[in-house]
């Protein structure tokens, strides 16, 4: 029997929703600041409109649903999946503001696309938008690699139970310290040491590429929180190619691969513990499958004549098929490219290389490392079953920060979560081709929403049906929170209209 | 009529390379330029739009990006040319507007397989100028209204706290 979801519940989730809210807004001073900085009024004006409806929204939860109560499991998943969705709607009220987006829905695509750090954009006349919004942009990017949630629970929330399960709702499931609130102030001070050491990197480089200083620094920060978060977006509407310049290039390529890595990884690389890197399953399955998705775009791209010579080949192959792979989505081509210069071999290299995805516990999305790895473990140790004798006991073991053997739990969980992405990439794949689209192109684009990776071969734009930038806005969701508070959610629902 | 084998000679190399290289010296849009990267490939191409971002210098030349309205390009030019723009398109300013007439490259060799064009001539078609901006007062009265909304719900939550 199914039972209907109480009153009770509701106040719960209404009440930490509201907390999370207050939090988000609160993100919204830094480009308010930056309006009045910039001396722009109008942008700051729409940040100030954002800013209010957010705290009216936030303060009227907390307050109709005041409750002392701590989540459960349940509450906490629809939460997570409740507080993305809110974000998406009040973090685009200050994009569609400006007009640079030709609707709300656009704005609201975008807004997902930025906290799902997937990429893709439908902003029109990007080179003529204001500091204010285009910091938000990626402003954004930086809250959501993080986790909204993680905001929450660093910054403005003092410590519940409740916290883990929120965390865990977020698609995170490790703890790099004991406690959850440490781990998510972790979490922010390697992001922010790394925010400064590749601010100035990239801003150092923009000059000396010609770049005006203030300039400079101001692309160096935005383009470093969409590499890091694995975002996408970028200052400009030419994306990457706006620099011409080979060292950006190799600079956003160690930002984007330091976003991939397991932030437990960083803190072990942190203390000292370099060997980890060497021995870790998650690093040495991405070193494999970097290189067997590139060999495969090389191949296409040579069979193709794209580029003249191997240097260029391996520069542009190698920099879209990264970006892909760390979920990144920044480009040193233009989306039409893929489709006129590249031919079916190398985009079939590219989309596994986004439907994998980085690290768990990284800003990336899609199936992810661990998971593949534990697959590939799983099958060896089937593959040993056959081979030896009946009476042999096999043990399959892998490393990751320490030696875990492996159990049928783990297998299980990362073959649905691996079959739940499989299916959501088939699914945006069909959603493109019912409106005309080619089989090729609605794959790539679809895996490149629902794996937040925001590579474009340019069925994204403001042109295409509404329903599909629906279908898009829900694949990021889904894909971002890795399902489990999606399924809550649906539960939920479910529960309501048929419990008793 | 004598026919001059020279002359032959001259309008053969003149109708199979040199004038295939220059039939597509006219504006060409952005959108055609990527599309059909291929066959406009080490063409001579005219292609018209706004300065937008830095004018980036290096060395003795310039990287200036034009957008056309659909997409942005990059143009390598002389320094000398782009000494030439006083606006570049920004939140604050609308960019000259220039006519670059140059080779287009699909996949430029000189600059890592960019899709480029490197100008031979530069054309202003249209001053930039300085966007004055003024202040939106639709939106200045949704804020005053939204704030005396916030400031209400605020006050009230103190009432229900005592």
């Amino acid at each position: 029997m199914i039972l209907r979801p109480r009153l009770e519940d509701l106040k719960i989730i209404g009440f930490y929703l509201g907390k999370i809210i207050l939090g988000l807004a609160l993100t919204m001073v830094i480009p308010i600041l930056a309006g009045l900085l910039f001396k722009e009024k109008n942008p700051a004006l729409d940040f100030v409109i954002g800013i209010e409806a957010s705290v009216i929204l936030g303060l009227l939860l907390i307050k109709i649903c005041h409750t002392e109560k701590d989540l459960n499991w349940m509450q906490g998943m629809i939460v997570v999946s409740l507080s993305w969705i809110v974000a998406m709607i009040l973090g685009a009220i200050p994009l569609y503001l400006s007009g640079h987006w030709k609707s709300f829905l656009d704005a609201c695509f975008d807004a997902m696309s930025g906290f799902a750090t997937t990429g893709l954009t439908l902003v029109q006349d990007l080179d003529h938008i204001s500091y204010t919004h285009n910091l938000w942009r990626h402003l954004i990017m930086f809250l959501g690699g993080q986790g909204i949630v993680v905001i929450a629970l660093s910054f403005f929330v003092r410590g519940f139970s409740g916290a883990f399960k929120m965390y865990v709702g977020e698609g995170r499931d490790e703890r790099i310290m004991p406690n959850i609130i440490h781990t998510s102030r972790f979490i922010w001070l390697v992001s922010i040491v790394y925010l400064i050491l590749g601010t100035f990197a990239l801003g150092l480089t923009g000059i000396f590429n010609g770049m005006k200083p203030a300039n400079s620094f101001f692309h160096g920060a935005c383009v470093f929180m969409a590499a890091f978060d694995t975002g996408g977006f970028t200052p400009q509407s030419q994306n990457i190619l706006y620099y011409h310049s080979m060292v950006y290039e190799l600079i956003t390529i160690i930002i984007m691969v330091l976003g991939a890595i397991n932030f437990k990884l960083h803190y072990h690389l942190w203390r000292g513990n370099r060997r980890e890197i060497i021995k870790n399953i998650e690093t040495t399955t991405l070193f494999i499958t970097i290189m067997a998705t590139f060999s495969i775009v090389a191949v296409g791209l040579a069979q193709v004549g794209s580029y003249p010579g191997a240097l260029l080949l391996f520069r542009k192959g190698f920099y879209q098929l990264i970006s892909g792979h760390t979920g990144t989505g920044f480009q040193t081509i233009y989306p039409q490219q893929f489709i006129a210069d590249w031919n079916h071999l190398a985009l079939l290299g590219i989309i596994p290389a986004m439907a994998l995805g980085g690290a768990v516990c990284s800003t990336t999305g899609a199936i992810k490392m661990l998971r593949i790895g534990i697959i590939f473990k799983a099958f060896k140790e089937d593959l040993k079953r056959i081979i030896m004798p009946e009476r042999a006991i096999v043990i399959e073991k892998f490393h990751h920060i320490k030696e875990v053997f492996l159990a049928d739990k783990q297998v299980r969980s990362a073959l649905i979560i691996t079959l739940a992405y499989i299916i959501l990439y088939g699914l945006g794949a069909l959603a493109g081709m019912f409106y005309g689209y080619p089989f090729l192109e609605s794959l790539f684009e679809s895996t490149s929403a629902a794996a937040n990776v925001g590579l474009s071969c340019g069925i994204t734009n403001t042109a295409m049906p509404a329903a599909l930038k629906v279908t898009y806005i829900i694949q990021m969701w889904a894909g971002r929170l890795e399902f489990m508070s999606v399924f809550t959610i649906i539960g939920f629902l479910v529960a309501t209209i048929k419990g008793k | 009529m004598k026919i001059n084998f020279k002359s032959v000679l001259i309008i053969l190399y003149l109708a199979f390379f040199v004038l295939p290289r220059t039939s597509f010296a006219q504006g060409l849009s952005s959108s055609e330029l990527i599309k059909n990267a291929k066959q406009y490939d080490g063409k001579l191409v005219v292609y018209t739009g706004e300065v937008i971002g830095d004018v980036m210098f290096r060395g003795g030349n310039a990287w200036v990006n034009i957008n056309d309205g659909n997409n942005a390009l990059g143009i390598w030019m002389s320094a000398s040319l782009a000494k030439e723009i006083n606006y570049e398109g920004s939140y604050k300013s609308r960019g000259d507007s220039l006519e670059v007439t140059g080779i287009f490259h699909r996949a430029c060799p000189e600059h890592g397989g960019d899709l480029d064009i490197h100008a031979q001539g530069l054309r202003k078609t249209a001053n930039g100028r300085m966007v004055s901006e003024r202040t939106n007062s639709d939106k200045r009265n949704l804020s005053l209204i939204l704030g005396g909304a916030l400031l209400l719900i605020w006050i009230l939550t103190l009432f229900r706290h005592r």
